[in-house]
């Protein structure tokens, strides 16, 4: 059935993707537990200048909570590093653009530990409530706040269920040139939104890849090639409070 | 009646320091710009002079939301070409004085909110900045820009 639908539309890449299945089955009968995709997903490609995001991109990310190391934070770290937030001001207000949760089904006694950050949802509640625009889904599905327009009421914080946005309290010096934030405006994680203009994989994922467990894929959720797609075609994901229907970019798994 | 007095003392004294500070410049003060790096800017010097603020406010709004990046009016670029050395010969932020902004702005007295979020000096050393000359497409973008609205 998916042959005969695959066939019709791109018959090369159908064979292809049926050729790296035969080869994923049968390295996964050899070493269970290794995967034939590189770490991290797919850098996405490159724009040509002057191109702006596209919406047949839907970047997002699967957490594979499993190989989330306990107490591993490298994630976090990496954010912090690449985009500048850090330990300044009171605990209670620091910004935290990706934090790691402890979780435990009380059932099982099951434990986990996933990083969690902005989902970017498709039908984000941040945006709704923006009283000036200033929080906005871009064409390829990453939700910003565009911090000129910013007037740091913090509806979107207070909209926001993963309490995924910070305000920034205090005066701030020494911002890093590719993440520019300020006293009184809203942020939040941007999924290193100029690292994808740049054809990088965001800074958590990479990080995660070559220093931590690789639990993280990136790519286009659209694209049913991508790794990330296949991945998630393997074996079950979950999105975070899925029951309200925000449809996050953000997908899980062994939560 | 005597504060009224020494309010008018300290007037004069200050329009006579400013007389004499005239007459020993030999003109209007005129603000210390430092000079950039880089051979050339990106657009003439007084093309930049009058535009620079609305060619950044275009462009931001393109990098913004539409994610297009590497324009000539990125703000990163102004920085990175028009950087100071301080006296650890390192670049200074905007609380020096000396920054090249800030030195124009202090002057023209026009306060500037771009550094309250965006980084004011560079995190890699300047490259020749590629000179380019206005062109009618310039122009035709920021009158678009400037008059879109009203058309």
């Amino acid at each position: 059935m998916t042959r005969l639908i695959d066939s019709g539309r791109r018959p090369a890449s159908s064979r292809r993707g049926f050729l790296a299945a035969a080869i994923g089955a049968a390295a996964t009968a050899l070493a269970p537990g290794v995967t034939l995709y590189a770490f991290g997903g797919e850098a996405p490609p490159v724009r040509a200048p002057g191109e702006p995001a596209s919406a047949k991109s839907r970047w997002g990310l699967l957490i594979d909570a499993g190989k989330c190391g306990d107490g591993c934070d490298r994630c976090v770290t990496a954010c912090r590093e690449e985009n500048g937030w850090g330990d300044s001001g009171p605990a209670e207000t620091r910004p935290q653009w990706i934090r790691k949760v402890s979780v435990r089904d009380p059932a099982s006694g099951t434990k986990s530990e996933p990083p969690v950050m902005c989902q970017h949802c498709a039908e984000p509640p941040c945006v709704d409530v923006c009283p000036t625009g200033a929080s906005f889904k871009r064409a390829d599905g990453i939700v910003l706040v565009d911090k000129h327009i910013c007037i740091g009421c913090r509806y979107c914080m207070m909209a926001c269920p993963y309490k995924a946005r910070s305000f920034v309290h205090a005066p701030v010096d020494n911002q890093k040139v590719a993440a520019p934030r300020g006293k009184g405006t809203v942020e939040g994680c941007t999924l290193c939104v100029d690292r994808i203009d740049a054809g990088k994989l965001p800074a958590c994922v990479a990080a995660c890849a070559s220093e931590a467990g690789g639990a993280m894929i990136f790519g286009d959720l659209n694209d049913r090639e991508s790794e990330i797609a296949r991945a998630a075609a393997t074996s079950a994901t979950s999105q975070l409070r899925a029951d309200l229907g925000l449809d996050p970019a953000l997908r899980y798994q062994n939560l | 009646m005597a504060r009224a007095f020494i309010v008018a003392i300290a007037f004069a004294a200050l329009i006579a320091g400013a007389a004499l500070a005239q007459e020993a410049g030999g003109g209007a003060p005129v603000p210390d710009i430092p000079k950039a790096q880089g051979g050339h800017c990106v657009r003439d010097p007084a093309f930049m002079r009058r535009y620079h603020m609305t060619m950044l406010l275009e462009q931001r709004d393109e990098t913004v939301h539409q994610g297009i990046r590497g324009g000539d009016f990125s703000i990163a670029r102004c920085v990175t070409c028009h950087a100071v050395a301080g006296a650890d010969g390192q670049p200074v932020g905007y609380s020096d004085p000396k920054h090249f902004c800030r030195s124009c702005h202090a002057y023209a007295s026009v306060s500037i909110d771009c550094f309250e979020c965006h980084a004011s000096k560079p995190e890699t050393p300047a490259k020749a900045a590629d000179a380019a000359p206005v062109s009618d497409a310039d122009l035709a973008t920021l009158d678009a820009f400037l008059n879109g609205g009203e058309k």
